[in-house]
């Protein structure tokens, strides 16, 4: 049975089309990552995968059991990372804690070690006892991912968990995350904008973009899919005419221009810069600098999702709608 | 299924806990919502004392007739604000744990509605307590012991009914400003319209059929039937209305409260 299955999943808002038939099959103990820009429908995803908001159409199921009809079933075997705030900032770190163990049915002689071992990670222990009211905004965030680790649930969703954390914390986390996705068997919907997060953690991950997915597989199959090199170029202002040229070559695979960087996918990078170079002079470009690597999860980030929005942004000169997020 | 009932109780107790846990934090605002009823009973009890008698009825007993109103005012206010905060945990995020969490809805409503009575009763006994120096006495016919009884039994239907309502509301308003709109429209014609200031008996009919279909009324009536022996209904009709306004809430409330999102 898989841990997660959704057909032909349709959101839609009075006047948005949220989610546009997702398809997923998660099996049990997998790490999932579900990337997207902002707007793209992965919150509204989680929503209706943990029962906050039905979908309009399709359906969704978890460990066989639908989100609609059985959601106090499919309730009892989740745990959420919302992204948005969502503690009690008139209690106690502790007095949060306890009240959802308490929710989620955590053995009263299990709380305390629990409690205390979910608050040492994100090392908020010293903390424990302070009303949240008075917690930094990262702290806050520690401790909602605290909560969500708490009740080890079957399920656990993860909507950007690590969103303004300190590198060192982002670490202990991703550690604590694997280890509990590993001796737990915990399976885990992770929703992230770090890219080496996703890399370094999903097994499996779907590019979601305007609603749908446009691409699923495992980060190296996805990586291996870009194939060969990636070379980036700095280039000014208005240099779309320099990507048209250079699109055209025959052992350029494909090409993105995103804010000032010319991404272009080839078989062998160390001679197709020195042609790069000859094509831009020839344009009358300077280029201050150009590198070479292997494809990244960011270049098939921007592979599947970056053009269309550059050029819809432009288009519209509604940048701030795909802005930073509506938090 | 004594498992399942065995845990509908302890979200009910979750919930309850929780509520409490923010009262007694909130120690400033406890103490400032004992003044503001205490100030009506002072002001208004000695006001209109002096009033009538010198219209020679005798007002002297009217601040015992006024204390009773005033402990539904209490439990009305309370109650309904209680109710009403399932929109600052809407406003503030915190409503989205307890929904995603596995506890019914219904138990959620009851929990709620438990927690705000337990504070409306907490602040009428205070201020029943303190109304003593300024000359409230119990002088009905069920003894001490049996006012008490019949007060704790009227706050505890009534406050749960007026949770129950500020939950039903709170399930259909969007944001904030609305509730200031219905504490304005609905709170404040509950309280006057209940008999706290004046007998109900000899009112224009119009009047008196306003205050026949406030459940307030029946709670106001009751309580001051405990203090002071006088009522305008009959005890059974008060305790049948006030037993029937909070079943009825906790369906409606929970109803309601499973469609917030
Ligand atoms: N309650 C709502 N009412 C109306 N529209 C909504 C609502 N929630 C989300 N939307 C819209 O649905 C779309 C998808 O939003 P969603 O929050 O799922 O995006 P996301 O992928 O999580 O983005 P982000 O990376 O910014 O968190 C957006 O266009 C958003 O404006
Ligand atoms: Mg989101």
């Amino acid at each position: 049975m898989k841990a997660i299955e959704t057909k032909d999943l349709v959101k839609r808002f009075e006047d948005v089309e949220a989610v546009k038939g997702i398809n997923l099959e998660i099996e049990e103990g997998e790490l999932f990552g579900l990337l997207g820009p902002n707007g793209a429908g992965k919150t509204t995803t989680i929503s209706m995968l943990c029962t906050i908001t039905n979908p309009t159409s399709g359906s969704a199921s978890v460990f066989g059991h639908d989100v609609k009809k059985e959601s106090s079933t499919v309730r009892g075997m989740i745990g959420i990372v919302f992204q948005d705030p969502s503690l009690d900032d008139n209690l106690t770190g502790k007095e949060n804690l306890d009240f959802h163990g308490r929710l989620y049915k955590v053995p009263r002689n299990e709380i305390a070690g629990r409690i205390n071992e979910v608050l040492e990670l994100v090392e908020l222990a010293d903390k424990a006892n302070v009303i949240v009211k008075k917690y930094s905004g990262g702290m806050k965030r520690r401790l909602e991912i605290a909560r969500g680790l708490l009740h080890h649930p079957r399920v656990l969703f993860l909507d950007e968990p690590t969103l303004g954390l300190d590198p060192q914390t982002r670490l202990h986390i991703w550690e604590y995350i694997e280890k509990l996705n590993r001796e737990k068997k915990i399976t885990m919907i992770l929703t992230t904008h770090y890219m080496d997060e996703a890399d370094k953690l999903c097994d499996r991950i779907a590019i979601i973009d305007h609603g749908q997915i446009v691409a699923m597989d495992t980060p190296e199959n996805l990586k291996h899919d870009v194939g060969g090199d990636v070379v980036t170029m700095t280039v000014p202002h208005g240099s779309e005419q320099l990507k048209t040229k250079l699109e055209q070559l025959e052992f350029v695979k494909s090409a993105q221009l995103v804010d000032g960087t010319l991404r272009l996918s080839v078989e062998k990078g160390e001679t197709a810069i020195p042609i790069f170079m000859d094509v831009a002079r020839q344009e009358g470009i300077a280029v201050p600098s150009i590198a070479l690597h292997e494809p990244t999860l960011e270049d098939i980030f921007i592979k599947y999702t970056g053009r269309e929005i550059r050029a819809q942004e432009a288009a519209s000169g509604f940048a701030a709608y795909h802005g930073p997020g509506r938090r | 299924m004594p498992d399942g009932r065995m845990a509908f109780l302890g979200d009910i107790y979750s919930i309850w806990l929780r509520e409490m846990t923010r009262y007694v934090r909130a120690r400033s605002r406890v103490i400032t919502s004992l003044i503001t009823p205490l100030l009506w009973l002072i002001i208004f009890g000695t006001g209109f004392s002096s009033a009538l008698s010198v219209g020679g009825t005798g007002g002297s007993n009217y601040i015992n007739f006024l204390a009773p109103g005033i402990l539904g005012m209490v439990v009305l206010f309370t109650g309904m604000f209680s109710g009403m905060s399932v929109m600052f945990d809407k406003e503030f995020g915190f409503l989205k744990e307890i929904l995603v969490a596995p506890v019914s809805r219904t138990s959620i409503v009851i929990g709620k509605a438990l927690g705000g009575t337990t504070q409306g009763a907490i602040q009428g006994v205070l201020i029943f307590g303190l109304s003593y120096f300024i000359g409230v006495r119990i002088s009905g016919t069920l003894g001490l012991a049996g006012a008490i009884v019949l007060i704790l039994v009227t706050m505890f239907f009534i406050g749960m009914g007026f949770v129950g309502l500020g939950i039903s509301i709170a399930s259909r308003i969007e944001n904030i400003e609305g509730f200031q709109v219905v504490m304005n429209l609905l709170v404040l014609p509950i309280f006057f319209l209940s008999g706290a200031f004046f007998p109900v008996t000899s009112l224009p009919a119009w009047m008196k059929a306003l205050v026949d279909i406030n459940p307030l009324a029946y709670g106001v009536d009751a309580l001051r039937y405990a203090v002071t022996g006088l009522h305008s209904y009959a005890l059974t009709t008060d305790l049948a209305v006030v037993v029937g306004f909070f079943v009825l809430m906790m369906i409606v409330g929970s109803i309601l409260f499973r469609n917030v999102h």
